[in-house]
């Protein structure tokens, strides 16, 4: 569904990937942990298409349009109400109008925004607008996510109901990468780790059940041996 | 071909939409219009000049600098947010991009011409009215090529330092040969002269149209292409 | 840097050469009937104004080829002959003045080939303002390249406006598609002074893509930005 193969990016003189590969099945999770500047981000825009990596290459089933993305901004329009911008990004998406009024109305119910359904972005507050967020990035029903520290600004409860919302795309037979320099919030969702730095996997791995101390616990000793 | 117009079309709505919701834009453009046209008025001789003989130029200097502000908006929406990110995402081509931006461009233009040629035409006492199809048809025409120009640097300057000053330095050069063929052209317009004889310049603002409007739809992916 | 001490000779050579033009224009040439001595500086002011305006069409070239090939080395040749295009704009620019005060009693004349030439110089401060601006070195070269082909296309049109113009300038009366009107031993001490100028472009490019080599490295750990 998604396959890496030896992704390699420099910003100038700084290695950002460094012969990055894997793949990804349906119902696969994987969770990338390092630090800030591993090259995180990188590799999520280079698998999204959003950079051209100059060395190896990155192939999604269902090209650009099965990816559902959601990263440190928003991308969401300040002045649109939440649903204008969920139809406006639905729309470029292709959904067909019914399939939008539904699956808006779904999300909405479900990130509990319904109340907000007909406010400006720019009037919602942070948590709120990374809840929109969520639902602009699964509104096209997308077979991939790849998601860039999204709890960032999400209160116990949102991020509690937001992971609820990725384990049924996960058992929907979605694909998902997740990337994050906090151990705790990824790894419950994760059905593999790997751990990043300076543009490497140092480890790449089945999560085999290990809780989040254990990943934590691994993770730091990955980090220092390398 | 279909789709590519489709999605801009879906851009173009999103563009409008945005501004009718702020409205910030199109009200300090129609407001700064309204000023230079009053600075002109202070700016020349009355007793030297005749106001007919500097219309054609008081004309088109207002409109040049009213486009020159409308164009920096375009692309300075989508990088609030990173919606541009969202947006290169999207199973769209770069092109659709390009059409939605000038063709929301264009209306912004027109909107702001339409605003300040009844003023122009009271503040001066010229009479408009009796050649205004031939007089929107050299305005559409000059607009469309120096807007498809605007609107493919505004791309490049609005993710580059000074970008509010860069882009007129940019544009000017490529704006004066339009502007110089329109003036000539609204000049024998508005003395009552017939239209043919201003034919070598509609044909001249025609073929700078078809040049540059192709070269900008074929350029324009190489200022997204990351 | 080999290509550097070449150019550097070949710089010598070309002023060397050149001082020879003049020694032949003032000694061996003869005076121009209505000008007197003042048409001697024809010998600086064509040649220089020819290869300001091929010195665009070069960077343009370069520049198509660079969007293909995404070869570096074309982008430092467009970088370079806009360096020295600009070099020869302001020539041009200089001595266009020096030869109209006593012709035609005025430093500057809206004339509109010496216009052009000043757009032409605008248009190469811009594409040098535009490439200082942007950080990304990737970017830089994309957003060059189709401005630097922007400004190929503009020069065509700039060449249709001279000739639509009435003009105080002189008629061109070398490269008229009728035979050379100009006597025998002022065409031959033209003809020198523009394969001299040409040297010098040439000279003055190979030291300018030297020296961007040179910087290249240095400039390498500017897009940190991940």
């Amino acid at each position: 569904m998604l396959r890496a193969e030896g992704l390699r990016h420099a910003f100038g003189s700084v290695r950002a990937l460094d012969d990055i590969s894997f793949t990804l099945h349906p119902g696969q999770t994987l969770a990338v942990f390092g630090p800030n500047g591993a090259g995180k981000t990188t590799l999520l825009k280079v698998l999204a298409g959003l950079i051209r990596p100059q060395g190896g290459r990155a192939q999604i089933e269902g090209g650009r349009g099965a990816v559902g993305w959601i990263g440190h901004q928003p991308q969401l329009y300040a002045h649109l109400t939440v649903h204008e911008n969920l139809r406006f990004w639905a729309s470029l998406y292709d959904v067909p109008d019914g399939a939008v009024r539904r699956r808006a109305g779904d999300l909405l119910a479900r990130l509990r925004l319904e109340a907000h359904r007909d406010r400006p972005v720019r009037a919602l507050s942070r948590g709120l607008v990374q809840r929109v967020a969520i639902a602009r990035a699964l509104i096209h029903d997308p077979r991939v996510l790849l998601l860039d520290e999204p709890f960032t600004g999400l209160d116990r409860m949102a991020a509690e109901e937001f992971r609820r919302l990725l384990e049924e795309q996960v058992a929907n037979g979605r694909a998902t990468v997740l990337v994050t320099h906090n151990v705790e919030e990824g790894t419950e969702l994760a059905t593999d780790v790997a751990f990043m730095r300076a543009g490497r996997f140092v480890r790449l791995e089945p999560r085999a059940g290990r809780g989040a101390g254990r990943i934590a616990d691994a993770y730091r000793e990955a980090i220092a041996d390398a | 071909m279909p789709d590519t117009l489709r999605h801009a079309w879906v851009i173009a709505r999103k563009d409008l939409l945005v501004e009718f919701r702020s409205r910030t834009a199109i009200l300090s453009v129609a407001v700064f219009t309204v000023l230079v046209l009053l600075v002109f008025n202070f700016g020349r001789d009355p007793t030297a000049v005749a106001a007919v003989d500097l219309a054609p130029s008081i004309l088109w200097v207002t409109f040049t600098f009213a486009a020159m502000l409308t164009l920096n908006r375009a692309f300075q929406l989508e990088l609030e947010n990173q919606a541009l990110d969202g947006l290169l995402l999207a199973p769209i081509g770069p092109r659709s991009l390009y059409l939605g931006k000038l063709l929301a461009n264009l209306m912004f233009v027109a909107v702001v011409e339409a605003v300040g040629l009844p003023l122009f035409a009271l503040f001066f006492n010229v009479s408009v009215l009796p050649v205004l199809p031939p007089l929107a048809g050299v305005i559409a025409l000059a607009t469309i090529g120096f807007v498809a120009v605007g609107t493919l640097f505004s791309a490049m300057t609005t993710r580059t330092r000074f970008a509010e000053l860069l882009l007129p330095v940019l544009l000017l050069p490529f704006m004066i040969p339009p502007l110089i063929w329109a003036v000539l052209a609204t000049a024998a317009l508005l003395a009552g002269r017939p239209l043919s004889e201003a034919g070598g310049w509609l044909r001249l603002l025609g073929a700078y149209d078809i040049v540059f409007v192709t070269l900008a739809f074929f350029l324009f992916p190489a200022t997204v292409d990351e | 840097m080999r290509l550097l001490r070449a150019g550097r000779w070949i710089t010598v050579l070309g002023f060397v050469l050149l001082a020879g033009v003049y020694l032949r224009a003032l000694a061996f040439t003869p005076v121009e009937r209505s000008q007197g001595l003042a048409q001697k500086i024809f010998y600086l002011h064509v040649p220089a104004a020819i290869w300001a305006e091929t010195a665009m069409v070069l960077v343009g070239l370069a520049s198509v080829f660079y969007l293909f090939l995404k070869d570096p080395r074309l982008d430092r040749f467009a970088e370079a002959s806009a360096e020295v295009g600009t070099v020869f704009a302001a020539i041009v620019l200089t001595t266009g003045p020096i030869w109209g005060k006593p012709i035609w009693g005025t430093w500057w004349s809206w004339d509109a080939r010496l216009t052009f030439t000043l757009f032409l110089f605008l248009l190469y401060a811009g594409y040098l303002l535009l490439r200082g601006a942007v950080a990304d070195p990737g970017a830089r070269r994309r957003y060059a390249a189709v401005l630097g082909i922007c400004g190929m296309c503009l020069v065509p049109f700039i060449h249709f406006s001279v000739y639509l113009f009435r003009t105080l300038h002189p008629m061109p009366i070398v490269l008229k598609p009728s035979a050379p009107s100009l006597p025998g031993s002022m065409l031959a001490t033209w003809l020198f002074s523009l394969s001299v100028f040409t040297l010098l472009y040439v000279a003055f490019v190979m030291q300018r893509y030297a020296l961007g080599l040179l910087r290249e490295p240095a400039a390498g750990s500017e897009g940190l930005h991940a």
